[in-house]
């Protein structure tokens, strides 16, 4: 089975796309599985590790944080373009991380740019710190605290 | 232009909240975008459309379509997939390409590589 | 009615999001500097995306959707290559 298909997400995630485009019917389940399973076993000459997922609780609650985050920061980065505080101080910070797994820095970045309000600018591999940017920044040791125990500690779970 | 399906009531009233809901959070991360003083400041103004926007818009088209057709529509789903997944990494991309301009030029107030090549 | 009131508010979220176009295409022409017309560039396909998709709820047709679909995937690869271009001054390498 492992040798088959070396990566079933995303065989499994090729198929599930072919078949909401195109439409439900025998000729297209047919389509949609050779294709996925080639796609997927092209991936394989480009070399790169499978990814250790482990899909559990703690991909539930990451996801249901995440999306109360980016409603939250939807709201609070609203109200500074349209009343622009004059003390709003926007600045890039530096945060020291943990996450080691290439995977795991890939979705810390997804979601931190993907809430309005902060920014990935980039990683330091060799220091392991990142640098984020933040357009209502308060106080730095609240913003390390918050990616470390609410991100972090999740991401931690489901990768490593 | 003036035009609508034929909706329940319900439906009707579910659907122009979120579009409207949807349309102005857009128009406050465009205006933003002009408002906003520096481009690092700027770029956290397009998420407002891509994130929020982009839901409550698909939200109001799949509740549509479910609706008139009578079986569920997840079609939507496709889209707000890439659009998730995509806009943050054309952002960062962005970003680390501006910091490398301003780097490069010796900007104030962007802070330096600090020697190790940096990795993204 | 209530068909009145939905085409009513369609209308008025088209015209929200056209000025929102306007906008980003204010800071795509006035630059000042080449991120910023990007960034200007990367909003105004994402609204326009949004825009084609408000036409799917009024017309009920499913076409406007895969016309958004394409929008979506090549604005994605547009800007990541205009990105790339900034950073290195060659898209490929």
């Amino acid at each position: 089975m492992k040798r088959f298909v070396p990566f079933p997400l995303l065989a499994l995630a090729l198929f599930a796309m072919w078949i909401l485009l195109t439409g439900f019917s025998p000729g297209h389940v047919l389509l949609g599985a050779l294709v996925a399973l080639i796609v997927s076993r092209s991936m394989l000459s480009l070399q790169v590790e499978p990814p250790r997922v482990r899909i559990g609780w703690a991909v539930v609650r990451l996801s249901g944080i995440v999306l109360a985050d980016i409603v939250r920061s939807n709201i609070a980065v609203a109200k500074i373009i349209l009343v622009n505080p004059p003390d709003r101080h926007s600045d890039f910070i530096e945060l020291p991380t943990q996450l080691r797994s290439p995977y795991a820095l890939a979705v810390l970045a997804l979601i931190i740019t993907a809430t309005p309000g902060s920014l990935w600018v980039q990683h330091d591999a060799n220091r392991h710190v990142i640098l984020i940017h933040v357009l209502d920044l308060v106080d730095e040791a609240e913003w390390t605290e918050l990616i470390r125990d609410r991100y972090e500690r999740l991401l931690m779970e489901i990768f490593e | 232009m003036i035009q609508a399906p034929d909706l329940p009531t319900w439906a009707a009233i579910i659907i122009a909240l979120l579009v409207l809901g949807g349309s102005i959070l857009t128009l406050v991360g465009a205006l933003g975008l002009i408002r906003l003083p520096t481009f690092y400041a700027r770029v956290h103004a397009t998420t407002l459309g891509a994130t929020a926007g982009m839901a409550a818009i698909l939200l109001a088209s799949m509740l549509c379509f479910s609706v008139l057709q009578t079986r569920p529509v997840v079609h939507e789903i496709l889209i707000a997939l890439f659009v998730t997944l995509t806009t943050p990494v054309t952002l960062i991309l962005l970003a680390r390409a501006a910091i490398y301009r301003d780097r490069s030029e010796n900007a104030a107030q962007v802070p330096d590589a600090q020697g190790a090549k940096a990795e993204g | 009615m209530t068909s009145l009131m939905l085409a009513l508010a369609i209308t008025a979220s088209q015209i929200l999001l056209g000025l929102a176009m306007a906008c980003a295409a204010f800071r795509m022409l006035r630059g000042p500097r080449a991120q910023d017309r990007v960034l200007g560039l990367d909003t105004l396909y994402l609204t326009a995306m949004l825009l084609l998709l408000t036409y799917g709820i009024q017309t009920g047709r499913t076409l406007y959707f895969e016309a958004a679909l394409v929008i979506a995937l090549l604005g994605f690869v547009g800007t990541v290559a205009l990105g790339k271009f900034l950073m290195r001054g060659e898209v490929i390498e």
